[in-house]
């Protein structure tokens, strides 16, 4: 077996989740690579959206920004942004939306908003941009992020989008119809929520990883289920894909760039 | 009808101290040439909007120019933070920025509110999340036939409206194709606009009949400015300096490189120094 990092391991699982029927809204940087390996791999036909309007997208290598001008070039169609959020993602076109967050709740609810008091930050984050309707209108919500205390936090300063809420059945009192989040993929762990609380629970951890560390780098008392599987090591395909996609994205985003052609 | 003018003059008659300003573009034709004018005209007190405000509001906002800012998502794509929004809100340098925090489809049901003549925007939005707390522009609204209740938000309408595009006609006539973003909104919602061109041509020749064209009578002032978009990029004639946006944490960071930088870069620059300076930087950089 090839040694793989932690993050590749994220990466790969998340991959792994997607299938080719999947219409996914994809955020940028590691839901990106992971929708990217799944058409690459198992997934050939998935459907990859990004919220700059670009339809059936299938980049060669990862955007840096999600208008980069790769994913119009290799999309099967291009709309203006009010029609990508109106049309396509109110509507209920979007099967499956894919998230990352500054911080992460038990009830999968995602902070990339502020970090302290909304008028007075300690950290002022970028904001929710399209979260807050990606995670209520499409039918269903994987989140990657690494596993660790600054992020996965017993009660967030922000609710920037919501995942289960209070947990049990917010959601349906909210009268949202779309499922919320189903799985979490972390660098050391996958969760999905309780049936039940909705609680995230840890389901399948990655090969060579001790439960403690799981415990210590999350900022609750995790959950396990009762049965919990090791997560499959990434193949030697799945490997190389990533791999030679990471390779071809830092070779075209550290290169000289436009300049000669600008002018 | 349009006028076609200088970029300098066009700046000059239609951006006025205190003025809601939006310079669209998502990721695709970012104005920063344009923007670039504002600052080196000492614009004060403006009111600025954009979806996705990143380094040409940073810039905006580093030198002093916004009192304020309506926004959805503020930051350098996939490289992290707006260091001088960061500032700005955190430190209140160089002054304290008022922040009107939206979602992007509240911000893009916005300008099209704006665009179709409407006082608000309705939307499935916000549900669950935090932001009405903070923003008291964002209200509800009952459906009249089925008593849903709906988010609602102020229709966005500038006073002006700064966009890049590919090329226009000698008439005015615009045409944008590639990734559209909002822009067609924006112009529509405001009362004013600037367009800056790659090119300008005799006819537009749309290589698609669903290019969008921005009519001559909706549009104020056209501008011919090459390399206009940089270090955004123009779909069809030059790609995104990733390699500028990565550098750009760095000059950033700190007050002092970001003030150099502006003083080299805008300040004692002018406008006819753009399109040299889009043709190097990148080399500069790398």
């Amino acid at each position: 077996m090839t040694d793989f990092t932690p993050t590749e391991m994220m990466t790969i699982a998340a991959a792994r989740a997607l299938s080719n029927d999947d219409v996914c809204f994809v955020g940028i940087g590691a839901p990106s690579a992971a929708c990217n390996v799944a058409r690459l791999t198992h997934a050939p036909d998935i459907t990859l959206i990004y919220e700059s309007g670009t339809v059936g997208t299938k980049p060669d290598v990862l955007p840096l920004s999600i208008g980069d001008g790769e994913l119009c070039d290799t999309a099967l169609f291009t709309v203006s942004v009010p029609e990508m959020f109106r049309y396509w993602l109110q509507g209920g076109r979007i099967t499956t939306g894919f998230l990352g967050g500054a911080q992460i709740d038990r009830f999968a609810n995602l902070n990339t908003t502020v970090v302290g008091p909304y008028d007075r930050p300690k950290v002022r984050l970028p904001g929710g941009g399209g979260a807050p309707e990606i995670a209520s209108n499409c039918g269903r919500i994987f989140i990657t992020m690494a596993l660790s205390k600054r992020g996965f936090v017993e009660k967030l300063p922000f609710v920037t989008s919501m995942g289960h809420g209070e947990g049990g059945d917010h959601r349906e009192r909210l009268g949202l119809k779309t499922k919320g989040p189903t799985r979490v993929i972390t660098d050391l762990c996958i969760l999905e929520p309780d049936t039940q609380t909705k609680e995230l629970t840890v389901v399948s951890i990655h090969p060579g990883v001790e439960r403690e560390r799981i415990v210590e780098n999350c900022g609750w008392p995790i959950k396990f289920a009762e049965t919990v599987i090791e997560t499959p090591a990434p193949t030697e395909t799945e490997l190389s894909v990533l791999r030679d996609i990471n390779a071809r994205t830092k070779k075209a985003h550290e290169g000289a760039g436009p300049g000669k052609e600008a002018a | 009808m349009a006028r076609i003018m200088s970029l300098t003059d066009a700046v000059a008659e239609n951006v006025r101290d205190g003025d809601t300003v939006a310079m669209e573009g998502f990721t695709h034709l970012i104005p920063y040439a344009a923007g670039h004018e504002v600052i080196r005209q000492g614009k004060k007190d403006l009111f600025l909007v954009r979806m996705t405000p990143d380094i040409l509001y940073d810039q905006l906002i580093g030198v002093g120019a916004a009192r304020g800012m309506k926004f959805s998502w503020g930051g350098n794509p996939g490289v992290g933070s707006l260091h001088r929004f960061r500032d700005a809100v955190e430190n209140q340098w160089p002054r304290p920025l008022a922040i009107e925090e939206h979602s992007h489809a509240a911000m893009a049901n916005a300008y099209e509110a704006g665009a179709a003549n409407l006082p608000f925007a309705m939307l499935r939005g916000y549900v669950g999340a935090d932001l009405p707390k903070v923003n008291s522009n964002i209200k509800s609204v009952t459906c009249p036939f089925t008593g849903e209740v709906l988010a609602a938000v102020p229709a966005i309408r500038p006073d002006v409206t700064i966009i890049h595009a590919q090329r226009a006609d000698r008439k005015g006539n615009v045409l944008l194709e590639g990734i559209v973003g909002v822009q067609k909104e924006a112009v529509l919602a405001a009362r004013r606009s600037i367009v800056t061109v790659e090119e300008i041509v005799d006819e537009l020749s749309p290589p698609s009949p669903n290019s969008v064209v921005l009519p001559t009578w909706a549009v104020t002032a056209v501008a011919y400015v090459p390399g206009g978009a940089f270090p955004s990029y123009a779909h069809g004639y030059y790609p995104r300096s990733n390699a500028f946006y990565i550098r750009w944490d760095e000059i950033a960071r700190d007050r002092q490189t970001f003030t150099a930088w502006i003083k080299e870069n805008v300040l004692d620059a002018r406008p006819e120094d753009f399109a040299r300076y889009a043709a190097t930087t990148s080399a500069k950089v790398a």
